[in-house]
């Protein structure tokens, strides 16, 4: 029984995250590949980065974007090379490109919509008048502002 | 036989329901008392009848009755007595069970402590909740029966998810779901003012209890399973702006903004029309999140029973009330005339802000959330919309929020002059630069995320303390004034007071995170982030459903040790599952998060360290949002029936 379990435990322990054999030496060059594949889908999984996830797939790509790394590709690059291969669903981060104008859009064009409706219904009750109140007349106003003046 | 008793509770309560619905309705339409009073004790019985059936389906879970389908797919006898009984409401069918419970608790609590509304708009409010129950138990029995029986029953279950075991299953959704439940009392109230036709300062009294229970229940409920996903997922990350997340944060955001509106409401009778709309669309988002949860629609790691036959179901259910409430808004919205007047600078202009941002950040969260889909079925592209989408997308509108929030709480009504009400801010703003300026300059060199959100925690809690100064006056006496304020002045301060403390606790631990992985030898101490770790020993334990490796780390710092940390790597035999059990070295400063992985050829242990700073302070702020909540809710005005005489006056006839 021991020895089933032990068996189990080596088919299903694709544990936790970036292993240290697949670290870079360079500390430089491992922290760009940390903050890039922070930005990587894990294709297999749901809505894990390849940094967090477990998945074997997302071993492969952590080592396929480091191998990029060592061979000179800027971030971009490496990247590219990655979106190349497996599509823009990789992204976490959606493109500014096309429609994903309304995606990026859609928060800074709806506040300046509602901060002008919004706008428009403060300047409004600010120039309500009271139910029942009339406003002051051009003869009442003046003989308002003479009073004052005292 | 137990089953069968709560399989017949439960459709009687659908009958139950069906009455409900309509009897009160119509007698409130036609001014009959007699066709009113049904309401009452139908809520109840309600309620009890899907509390007996909820109880007979935790019974089965708690005695291992594996001639239910339900227990055989999501427990085992060897399971622990906690998560049998939390595994009640693991699953989805009797997560809905689950839901529906809420929900009549909640009509049930309307129709008892509901005694100061008037007759006419009680039955509308309780015939309106429970057309929503009539559409759920419809959905639970036709398409997710919890009583299913085996004709073969097995020996054992097959276990609950590995996952789920752990207490904060037991706490996190029945929180999570008396906060979306409970703004279906916020939907039901706005639906009843609309066929009513009228809605005034006691509406909006009546109804801010009811929406303010949900924030509280959805804080908490959220918080607890930022959490939990932080010490069971293994790396210590808190929110992942998942679907089914984005799903509850999107009530809570408009549950907030409504909250606020319904002050206007009760305060200055403006903002009515908008106040309705939030109500019915805080609920909206409710049912997008069940949706969300249940259809398998969007990917998420809460991954729970996937079939399109009940997210057809559940989008029919969101299409009729939502288009029912939002047609009923269009024809009677009209009617709604404010009569507060106010300047451009006012407290309801500061509360119309926060509405407007809180709003617009909803919308944010719902497209970033629905974008895949619409992307994939519009312009044909297969995409991802992530953390990075939302961080660079969402922020700003908090950044803003907590700018602004200090001085719009310190304006007064109707007409201020922005210099002198701000004016006594200025020492908060002070000390809140000094505070921001210090971490920036104690870091090196890196984002400015983190001396921003520790200047906006600083700027609110000292705005708070400034407020409070300004409204206790001068001179002797100040504590006794302090005392005497009313509680609800003291749950807006300990809320907003709160939310200062979970951003600087956001930002802490997204700026300034250290993290280590390597391979430890036995014996041999490495540093992280200034504290030294041992790898003592690793030991493989037995528990009652699992395997584990038991690591025993060593945590110091200068020699004199802190603690003793036990990460484990469980294996579930039964679900072939494995799980980490992360150790975390709580405090207040900083977490220690201490994970072990496998073992390595050369002997050593893969761990990963991660020092997280300011971590518990969101869980704190959170914590205080909904202790502010709670101060708000025991104020004397929710209390007393104050504003119940003045409705008496006839209300406008409906046509």
């Amino acid at each position: 029984m021991k020895r089933l379990v032990l068996i189990l435990m080596l088919l299903a322990s694709p544990l936790a995250a970036v292993q240290p054999d697949e670290m870079l030496a360079d500390p430089a060059l491992e922290a760009r590949a940390r903050e890039l594949s922070k930005g990587l889908r894990c294709l297999v999984c749901r809505n894990e980065s390849i940094d967090e996830s477990n998945a074997s797939l997302a071993r492969d790509l952590r080592i396929l974007l480091r191998e990029r790394l060592v061979a000179g590709d800027t971030d971009a690059e490496a990247v590219d090379f990655i979106v190349q291969r497996y599509g823009e669903y990789v992204l976490l981060r959606p493109e500014v490109t096309g429609a994903n104008w309304l995606l990026w859009g859609a928060g800074p064009l709806m506040l300046l919509i509602a901060g002008g409706v919004g706008f428009v219904y403060l300047r409004g009750r600010s120039r309500a008048t009271q139910a029942g109140e009339t406003p002051l007349s051009p003869e009442e106003e003046a003989r308002l502002r003479e009073i004052l003046k005292d | 036989m137990i089953t069968e008793l709560g399989h017949f509770a439960l459709i009687l309560a659908f009958a139950v329901a069906i009455v409900q619905m309509i009897v009160p309705l119509i007698g409130a339409q036609k001014r009959w008392p007699g066709w009113m009073a049904v309401a009452e004790p139908a809520a109840g019985a309600q309620f009890a009848l899907t509390a007996l059936s909820f109880g007979a389906l935790m019974w089965a879970f708690i005695n291992s009755d594996f001639s239910l389908k339900l227990v055989v797919e999501n427990s085992h006898s060897a399971k622990p007595m906690l998560y049998k009984i939390s595994g009640t409401w693991g699953n989805h069918e009797g997560s809905m069970l689950l839901w529906v419970l809420i929900l009549t608790l909640f009509g049930a609590m309307a129709a008892w402590f509901g005694g100061n509304l008037p007759p006419s708009l009680r039955a509308r409010v309780l015939s309106v909740q429970s057309a929503i129950a009539v559409a759920f138990f419809a959905f639970i029995i036709f398409t997710s029966n919890p009583f299913l029986r085996l004709e073969t029953p097995p020996f054992d279950g097959r276990d609950l998810n590995p996952l789920l075991q752990d207490p904060g299953l037991a706490f996190h959704p029945p929180f999570l779901y008396l906060g979306y439940v409970g703004l279906s009392m916020a939907f039901s109230f706005a639906v009843a003012a609309l066929i009513e036709g009228r809605v005034d300062a006691a509406w909006g009294r009546w109804v801010r209890p009811w929406t303010l229970a949900a924030w509280i229940f959805l804080t908490i409920g959220i918080a607890l399973g930022s959490w939990w996903a932080y010490y069971e997922l293994g790396w210590g990350g808190f929110w992942f702006w998942d679907p089914v997340e984005n799903a509850s944060f999107m009530p809570w955001l408009l549950a907030a903004a409504l909250l606020h509106s319904a002050i206007v409401v009760e305060k200055r009778e403006s903002l009515k029309s908008w106040t309705i709309l939030l109500a019915i669309l805080a609920f909206g988002f409710s049912l997008i999140g069940t949706f969300i949860v249940r259809s398998g629609l969007l990917t998420s790691v809460h991954a729970f029973a996937n079939d399109p036959e009940r997210g057809v179901f559940i989008l029919a259910i969101m299409a009729f009330f939502m288009g029912g409430a939002l047609i009923l808004f269009t024809l009677r919205a009209g009617a709604m005339e404010a009569k507060g007047v106010f300047g451009l600078v006012s407290r309801e202009s500061a509360l119309v802000v926060n509405n407007l941002l809180l709003a617009v950040a909803c919308f944010v969260v719902f497209v970033g959330t629905m974008w895949p889909l619409l992307a994939e079925m519009f312009f044909d592209r297969k995409l991802s919309v992530g953390p990075p989408f939302f961080n660079a997308a969402f922020t700003p509108f908090m950044v803003l929020l907590g700018l602004i929030l200090p001085v719009g709480s310190v304006l007064p009504w109707k007409r201020a002059r922005i210099a002198r009400a701000a004016r006594p801010l200025r020492y908060a703003f002070v000390l809140a630069l000094a505070v921001g300026g210090l971490a920036w300059t104690m870091q090196s060199g890196r984002s400015l995320l983190g001396p921003m959100g520790l200047f906006l925690g600083a700027w609110l809690v000292a705005g708070v303390g400034v407020e409070l100064a300004q409204r206790t006056g001068r001179g002797a006496g100040r504590w006794a004034r302090l005392r005497r304020l009313p509680r609800a002045d003291w749950g807006k301060a300990v809320a907003h007071a709160g939310l200062g403390v979970t951003m600087a606790g956001i930002a802490g631990l997204t700026a300034w995170t250290q993290d280590d992985i390597r391979v430890a030898q036995i014996g041999q101490p490495w540093d992280v982030g200034g504290y030294t770790l041992t790898l003592n020993e690793v030991n493989e334990v037995r528990g009652p459903n699992y395997q584990s490796t038991q690591a025993e780390v060593i945590l110091s710092r200068d020699g004199s040790v802190i603690s003793q940390l036990s990460p484990e790597k469980r294996f579930y035999p039964v679900a072939r599952m494995p799980t980490t059990e992360a150790a975390i070295d709580y405090n207040l400063a900083r977490d220690v998060y201490v994970v072990i992985g496998d073992q390595q050829d050369n002997g050593g242990w893969t761990v990963r360290v991660y020092v997280k700073p300011l971590t518990n302070w969101i869980w704190i702020g959170c914590g205080l949002m909904a202790l502010g909540g709670l101060l708000s809710l025991s104020d004397r005005r929710f209390r007393v029936a104050a504003g119940a005489r003045k409705t008496r006056a006839t209300p406008v006839a409906a046509e």
